[in-house]
């Protein structure tokens, strides 16, 4: 186990290094610091001296990859590839174009999404379970068609609606919690019923016809018609054997979208003012600030990597039929 | 008339991509065993109303396609060349022209006759009044708007629903004698068979759905010249023109995506299974790199890349619509990066398993070269894949390009989007009353949209599916 784990482990690394020249490139190749400089200092009337004054204060006055003027080992790592790239490895962020210590607001910023993306993970894994063994349990009656059709009709309407629909229904005509904002501790409570909820309903329609087809598909097997035969009831068939089977490719669904959990919803948090990381990416791609940009792909990367290696462990643990290869 | 054809990168690709739709059409029409899971589509109740939805959108996606300058007027001058406006407009801007010229001095309510705000307005008296000052185009012709307008809507809107009625009745009539001398038999006998919803294809509900269609087509034309259906938006311009201008951006994102897109995840996917080894390790590795970013950040870190390079680079490009058109093409192709592992995943996988088939062992054993193989044995058996994924794809990416353009890396803030037109009235959500048109108009367009793509694709996912077809 360990070694197959080590294993998977070093396969993440050459696909990390890949993200992170393809980062490099996109950032510092494609647009000079230069660049970036003189759009974040407006484009017009604009000094050199200013320019290479911003550069040095965050460092991007450095050479790309080589510097010819330093000498042993600084000639690698007194670049903007070594400062700026290779040390997101150790999850060494930097700084952020305004100065800010961006691995601080990260370990900050990270509770409050969490916050929100946990529970309404779990509140819809569980009404998508319901609904889905609820139309599986009536399949092939109206029942069944009709709930398709309306998870199809749910699955069209875009997620802004449902935010700004929910908004609108629940704080501003019911007044039952505030439209936006965050507080720590028992407070918070208020703030998160309807990021929850609304993250819950947007997702109920994609969510349950999804699970359906695994249920229908589970249902199709040999041992389910064994145990109809043994004499059980259809609803013990279903919430026992069916249930149980289906639950290995719905919880290997779940393992792999655990870790991004981290970054929050973008949409979400910044509708609803939640100062969590979703929201932090917001601001930073409004500001143009490429640095805490950069490092939210490397640190989305390693967690979708994460991701993938927990969900083959999940794979192993709980399906007894998939050996360690 | 003169004027000076336009083609917009965008559009000369969606008209390549017509062309290979028409053309893959003509040539599934010779192939049985391809049409046979057409048929089945084409046998679906809702495929077929869905079908004539999308249609609708495809025309006015196609009619806001055709893009051409229009000549200055003559200010007298001979001149030896024609001088041609700046100005980009399309065939579907010029059909629109009451709706595009018809500008307010900002919000007003769908079928309003005063302004949303109110203005200081001078009396004859000399004393000042803050009141909600008439519109200049909208509910004009009426002298006491509070009083007629109801009068004036309904009556509208009976000569619409007359109008479309007459309209859908031709058609019918047209339609059933075509298929009535088609099938040989009387007009009554073909009437009777579509209307007891007897025929092969469902023409009942085709029908039923064009009347919805059309009636609401024409009782929007109607009105529309009288009124701002659908409100006015900050700068006044009519929201209803702009949720129809939204439609080919929409379709553009949906299509050119998978355009774009389709031939490297085709090609990789084919060629990482067929041939393994080195190949298949160094294209895993690249569509695994490139999926493990998450999409919306590696769209945001290259369109703001992009974003510097237009900022810094003014001069390469001539007009606004061009510059907007480039981005809006950059965007389908980062889309594309970021959404084509999957097919190419599932193409990759699908390729293992038929390298291993006997037919291709034997044609491998007679010694046909390896892109022939693909070209005419492993390629024919994964289109039913590409298919089934390019057509559920699109839905999603209409939806996501709201997203985008709310995050700020959407289309470019002067194309006319449904993610603008929501992110622009968010600004107006804390307003009371509410501004609540523009929201509802681009959410009502885009859900039409996505409804009816999300209907037509289950059904031509269930046909082509073998897996689901077997049962």
């Amino acid at each position: 186990m360990i070694a197959y784990i080590t294993r998977r482990i070093l396969y993440a690394i050459p696909i990390l290094i890949g993200v992170n020249l393809l980062t490099f490139a996109l950032f510092f190749v494609v647009n000079k610091p230069d660049d970036m400089a003189r759009v974040h200092l407006g484009v017009k009337h604009v000094t050199p001296q200013a320019i290479e004054k911003w550069k040095a204060e965050r460092g991007y006055d450095k050479p790309l990859v080589f510097n010819n003027s330093a000498s042993g080992a600084a000639q690698f790592t007194d670049t903007i590839f070594f400062r700026k790239s290779v040390l997101l490895f150790v999850f060494d962020f930097g700084r952020s174009d305004d100065g800010r210590d961006i691995g601080l607001d990260i370990r900050e910023r990270m509770w409050p999404s969490l916050a929100i993306a946990l529970p309404a993970l779990f509140i819809g894994l569980l009404a998508n379970i319901t609904f889905a063994l609820l139309m599986a349990f009536f399949r092939a009656t109206y029942i069944d068609v009709w709930g398709v059709v309306l998870c199809v009709v749910l699955m069209s309407i875009s997620g802004l609606f449902y935010i700004i629909g929910g908004q609108y229904l629940i704080s501003k005509l019911l007044h039952i919690v505030p439209i936006s904002g965050y507080d720590s501790g028992v407070q918070s409570f208020k703030f998160i019923l309807l990021p929850v909820i609304i993250g819950v309903v947007s997702g109920i329609g994609s969510g349950s016809r999804w699970y359906r087809t695994i249920f229908l598909e589970e249902i199709g097997k040999d041992y389910v018609r064994t145990a109809r035969a043994k004499g059980l009831s259809e609803l013990r068939v279903l919430f026992y054997h069916v249930l149980k089977n289906a639950m290995i490719p719905i919880l290997t669904g779940v393992v792999v979208v655990l870790p991004l959990l981290f970054m929050g919803s973008l949409i979400m948090e910044s509708f609803f003012g939640i100062p969590g990381l979703g929201s932090y990416t917001i601001d930073a791609i409004n500001a143009q600030d490429f640095a805490i940009v950069r490092a939210m792909v490397f640190l989305g990367s390693v967690l979708y990597i994460a991701g993938l290696i927990l969900t083959d462990i999940s794979y192993t643990l709980v399906d007894p039929r998939v050996r360690l290869g | 008339m003169h004027f000076l054809p336009v083609v917009l990168p965008t559009d000369a690709l969606i008209f390549l991509l017509l062309v290979t739709v028409v053309g893959f059409a003509l040539y599934v029409r010779g192939k049985e065993h391809l049409r046979a899971p057409w048929r089945e589509v084409k046998r679906s109740r809702m495929a077929a109303a869905a079908l004539v939805v999308l249609l609708t959108y495809v025309l006015i996606g196609l009619l806001d396609s055709l893009h051409f300058r229009l000549p200055l007027p003559d200010n007298g001058a001979a001149k030896a060349e024609k001088e041609y406006s700046v100005e980009v407009l399309s065939l579907l801007d010029v059909i629109a022209t009451p709706l595009r010229v018809r500008v307010e001095k900002t919000y007003s309510a769908p079928f309003a006759a005063h302004l949303y705000t109110r203005e200081a307005d001078e009396r004859a008296d000399g004393t000042e009044v803050r009141v909600f000052p008439r519109l200049k185009h909208g509910g004009r012709h009426l002298q006491d708007p509070d009083n007629e307008r109801a009068a004036d809507i309904l009556a509208a809107s009976a000569r619409a629903v007359a109008i479309s009625v007459l309209i859908w009745v031709g058609v019918c009539a047209a339609l059933t004698a075509a298929l009535a001398w088609r099938e040989r038999i009387s007009f009554k006998a073909m009437a009777r068979r579509i209307l007891r919803g007897e025929t092969e294809t469902p023409w009942r509900i085709t029908l039923a759905t064009l009347l919805v269609i059309l009636t609401f087509a024409v009782w929007a034309a109607l009105l529309s010249l009288k009124y701002h259906i659908l409100g006015t938006d900050k700068v006044g311009q009519d929201v209803f023109y702009q949720a129809l201008k939204s439609i080919r951006t929409g379709l553009v994102i949906g299509t050119l995506t998978t355009l774009v897109m389709l031939p490297f995840a085709v090609l990789l996917g084919i060629m990482a299974g067929y041939f393994r080894g080195v190949a298949d390790d160094i294209i895993q590795y690249v569509y695994t790199t490139l999926s493990s970013i998450p999409g919306v950040l590696l769209i945001a870190a290259a369109i703001l890349s992009l974003q510097v390079y237009i900022t810094n680079h003014p001069e390469q490009f001539d007009t606004l619509a061009e510059r907007a058109d480039l981005r809006l093409l950059f965007l389908c192709i980062i889309l594309g990066i970021t959404g084509w592992a999957g097919l190419c995943r599932l193409l990759r996988g699908e390729a293992l398993k038929l390298r291993e088939m006997e037919y291709i062992q034997a044609a491998q054993a007679f010694g046909v070269g390896h892109f022939k193989i693909i070209w005419r044995h492993i390629l024919p058996n994964v289109m039913h894949i590409v298919l089934i994924s390019v057509v559920l794809d699109f839905s999603g990416l209409v939806l996501a390009e709201a997203v985008l353009s709310y995050v700020g890396v959407g289309v470019d803030p002067s194309t006319l989007s449904w993610g603008n037109m929501i992110n622009g009235a968010r600004m107006e959500m804390a307003r009371d009353p509410m501004v609540w048109w523009s929201l509802c108009a681009a959410f009502m367009f885009m859900f039409t949209l996505v409804l009816a793509a999300n209907l037509f694709s289950d059904v031509v996912r269930d046909a082509f599916d073998p897996r689901l077809r077997k049962q």
